[in-house]
């Protein structure tokens, strides 16, 4: 993917389900449309959760990924 | 998505406890109100003198299920009771006070945790769930 500059990364690693998404909720209310969030969790339950919340809020995946261990993900703000 | 889910909370165990707030954190997030009402021993649970206390475990939970939610927690879960603080935080979840549960356990509003917004009968639950999902923890 193209390089996209993040305006907030939310470092959701260590926290279990749902907390991912809590997190990356609460900090999309700081962000102005358009804005782009990187997330990072270890919850594997993540991957689809993450593309669930950002297909009923509106808000784009740019890009999801992993290593194996951590789940990365950006997003843009609706 | 606009439809509330509404979550009846009955037992006062901290794995069913933990259960409901996750679903709350999770419909909360989804911008989908939250109606929490609770009765007997999850009402107990919220006392504000108690809710950070050991609820301890549904029974079918056994030695095995202790152990694999003390290790839950040593890897850093919340509590439920801050699961659905963070819940709250985002908006649209509305947690009430069985008022017949109230009477069982005698207890006044201000006997309760912050996190519950008021008391209300079963009726005024139901007006409020509309036609979203009930479920019964």
């Amino acid at each position: 993917m193209a390089v996209v500059e993040v305006d907030q990364l939310v470092d959701a690693r260590g926290l279990s389900c749902p907390m991912p998404i809590v997190r990356t909720a609460q900090a999309v209310r700081g962000l102005a449309s358009g804005a782009v969030i990187e997330l990072l969790a270890t919850d594997p339950g993540s991957v689809k959760d993450v593309a669930a919340w950002c297909k009923s809020t509106g808000h784009e995946l740019l890009d999801s990924s992993s290593d194996g261990v951590v789940y990365h993900f950006v997003i843009r703000r609706k | 998505m606009d439809e509330p889910l509404n979550l009846v909370l009955f037992s006062g165990t901290d794995d069913k406890l933990q259960a409901a707030a996750v679903l709350t954190a999770g419909a909360a997030a989804l911008g989908k109100p939250v109606h929490v009402f609770l009765q007997y021993w999850a009402l107990d649970a919220f006392r504000s003198e108690r809710i950070a206390r050991d609820h301890g475990l549904a029974p079918e939970a056994g030695l095995e299920g202790r152990a694999a939610v003390d290790a839950l927690a040593r890897a850093g879960q919340a509590p439920w009771s801050e699961t659905l603080r963070q819940a709250k935080d985002l908006g649209g979840v509305d947690i009430q006070a069985c008022s017949l549960s109230m009477d069982l356990l005698h207890l006044q509003a201000t006997d309760l945790d912050p996190l519950v917004d008021g008391v209300e009968g079963v009726t005024a639950f139901f007006l409020e769930a509309g036609d979203g999902q009930v479920v019964f923890i």
